[in-house]
């Protein structure tokens, strides 16, 4: 278990609290500026926080109010750099035994050997970094950071120096490689859908605080307030006022002059946020109408129909508010079946259950 | 030719390295890497001697090696003969001014390495010595060298200094490059030639190996 809890004030200021359980992949999102690479830096200790405490499986590496810091090097911590940070003057196996500082020295080329297997690199050991092509840097820096069998791992953007069709290998490696690590470990990124991709849990943060911490699923279906919901890049994201409750108690609300039912709360009259998930937004087929065609339904004109590989990205201007459109995906089958296209009319339901409402003003 | 002169300029310029060496090392890298009150004058001390004349260097370096001054008299003190016209004498103002060559090429190559290659070595359990030792050296080494390397042909020619706080006393302040005029000002163009041939033969000889070395290093690193 991975704990921190990190505050300081002054130009990067800090507010965050989470922890990483053994085994699990916790990502930490938030825009450029949000602190992120700080509170990694805080927990490998190369930044000192003016207060707060850092674990990592019982030991504690920080803790402001007892006066504790261990400096990095006494921090058993696998660090991988945005810039990977090898070693340039050493080869991929000496790279890796750098930090086998634990390991007795004869024992160390063939552990690290093992390890540089491990991630695939078996056979380019005796490269230096500048012969090997980013990916494999990258996997060189993840053997070099596994190396000192750290009590967690922290990655920084790990994947953004790399092209496209090596992420996504890169992707699938740490999936496969996570089944054998047993610390906890922490990923930081802007990229929201590789967070979704890798993580267990998300902490959402914001000029060091954390704003919402969850299963990617919750997060991105639930967010905690609208500021959260921008930053993940919600697009389904409305304003609305909450009318008298319906005899179940659930809040109905006041979308823009039309009437949405809820499967949440909201106290009567108060304004609100609402957002609805992609996969929530039922299209009415014109072959054949079913029941739940009833629940919220919204017809509209299809303003923009984006063919993205197999599935099509669609925006629908309601006609009680073109100004505010609506965002789902069909597959394209789906699509052409019901002949979505540009200028079309298209009628939709927003099903309750998915409506996530956030009360508060101005959240 | 003043086999003489030539031996106490490689004696001299010998010395100057090895002493600057570890101070170069130790400087260069502290300002470098580290943030601390007086950093801009630290830095501008270093650099002084670059900038002022030999003459101004050799003048308060004479007044500084006076038997007058705290420093002579401590030194005359400690060893029983004067500071100034000496061996030691010499020695320590051949130090003071090749500090800005010995230091800033360190600096420069410290400065170079990235500061998340050396975060790295520290995530990787290394303490400071091993740093210094595995990372820093290795990688700031062409620099360390160039630096040693300009100290050692600096000092061979070096002239203006030599001649305020040495004279010209053989076998003991009289290096090759106050021999040369010293030869010139007796009419004895033979031997200031031969002796400034051989100057610009070792000169040239020792730059072209720290730039064949620094080659070496910065393929080796590609």
């Amino acid at each position: 278990m991975l704990e921190v809890d990190l505050r300081a004030d002054g130009p990067i200021p800090l507010a965050a609290r989470f922890s990483v359980a053994a085994g699990e992949l916790v990502a930490l999102v938030g825009p450029s500026g949000s602190g992120k690479s700080t509170i990694l830096r805080a927990i490998a200790g190369l930044a000192r926080p003016s207060g707060g405490r850092v674990a990592a499986q019982g030991e504690v590496w920080f803790d402001a109010d007892r006066g504790v810091f261990l400096p990095a090097h006494r921090r058993a911590v696998g660090m991988v750099f945005q810039s990977y940070a090898l070693f340039p003057h050493m080869s991929a196996r000496d790279n890796v035994a750098a930090a086998m500082g634990h390991v007795p020295r004869a024992a160390r080329p063939a552990q690290a050997q093992a390890l540089l297997a491990m991630v695939n690199l078996a056979g380019l050991e005796d490269r230096r970094p500048a012969q090997l092509s980013g990916g494999q840097q990258q996997r060189v820096a993840v053997a070099r950071a596994l190396a000192r069998a750290p009590r967690a791992l922290l990655m920084d953007e790990p994947f953004s120096a790399v092209d496209r069709a090596t992420r996504e290998r890169l992707y699938r490696e740490i999936a496969e490689l996570r089944a054998r690590l047993t610390m906890p470990v922490a990923l930081v990124t802007h990229d929201m859908d590789e967070a979704a991709r890798l993580a267990d849990r998300l902490v959402v943060l914001r000029e060091g605080r954390t704003l919402q911490e969850g299963a990617p699923q919750a997060v991105l279906t639930r967010p905690a307030s609208p500021e959260v919901a921008r930053l993940i890049g919600v697009r389904n994201l409305f304003e609305a006022t909450a009318l008298a409750p319906d005899a179940e108690g659930f809040a109905r609300l006041d979308w823009a002059g039309l009437t949405l039912e809820t499967r949440a709360r909201a106290a009567h009259g108060a304004r609100v946020h609402w957002v609805i998930p992609d996969g929530y937004v039922a299209l009415h087929r014109r072959d054949r109408p079913s029941r739940g065609e009833h629940e919220n339904p919204v017809s509209g004109v299809v303003a923009e129909a984006l063919t993205l590989g197999q599935t099509v990205q669609i925006a629908l201007r309601p006609d009680h508010a073109p100004q505010l459109p609506l965002h789902f995906s069909l597959p394209l089958r789906v699509a052409q079946r019901n002949g979505v296209a540009p200028g079309v009319r298209a009628a939709v339901s927003l099903i309750a259950e998915g409506l996530h409402v956030m009360g508060g003003p101005g959240a | 030719m003043d086999w003489q002169a030539l031996w106490l300029s490689l004696r001299l310029a010998f010395w100057t390295v090895a002493l600057l060496l570890p101070l170069s090392i130790f400087l260069g890298r502290r300002l470098a890497y580290g943030a601390f009150r007086g950093k801009g004058l630290v830095e501008a001390l270093v650099t002084l001697p670059l900038v002022l004349p030999p003459t101004v260097l050799g003048f308060y370096l004479l007044v500084a090696f006076s038997a007058q001054s705290p420093l002579g008299a401590l030194w005359r003190e400690m060893f029983g003969q004067p500071l100034a016209f000496s061996f030691q004498g010499l020695l320590l103002a051949s130090l003071i001014v090749n500090i800005p060559f010995a230091v800033q090429p360190a600096q420069r190559a410290f400065e170079a390495i990235a500061p998340e290659v050396r975060e790295a070595a520290a995530c990787c359990g290394m303490g400071p010595l091993r740093r210094l030792w595995s990372v820093e050296l290795p990688l700031a080494w062409p620099g360390v060298l160039t630096a040693m390397v300009l100290s050692f042909a600096h000092t061979l020619g070096e002239f203006g200094v030599v001649l305020m706080v040495g004279g010209a006393i053989p076998g003991e302040t009289k290096t090759v490059a106050i021999a040369i005029y010293d030869r010139v000002q007796a009419f004895d163009g033979a031997a200031a030639a031969q002796m400034s041939l051989a100057l610009l033969a070792i000169s040239l000889g020792t730059i072209a190996f720290s730039f064949a070395m620094s080659r070496r290093v910065g393929r080796r690193l590609g």
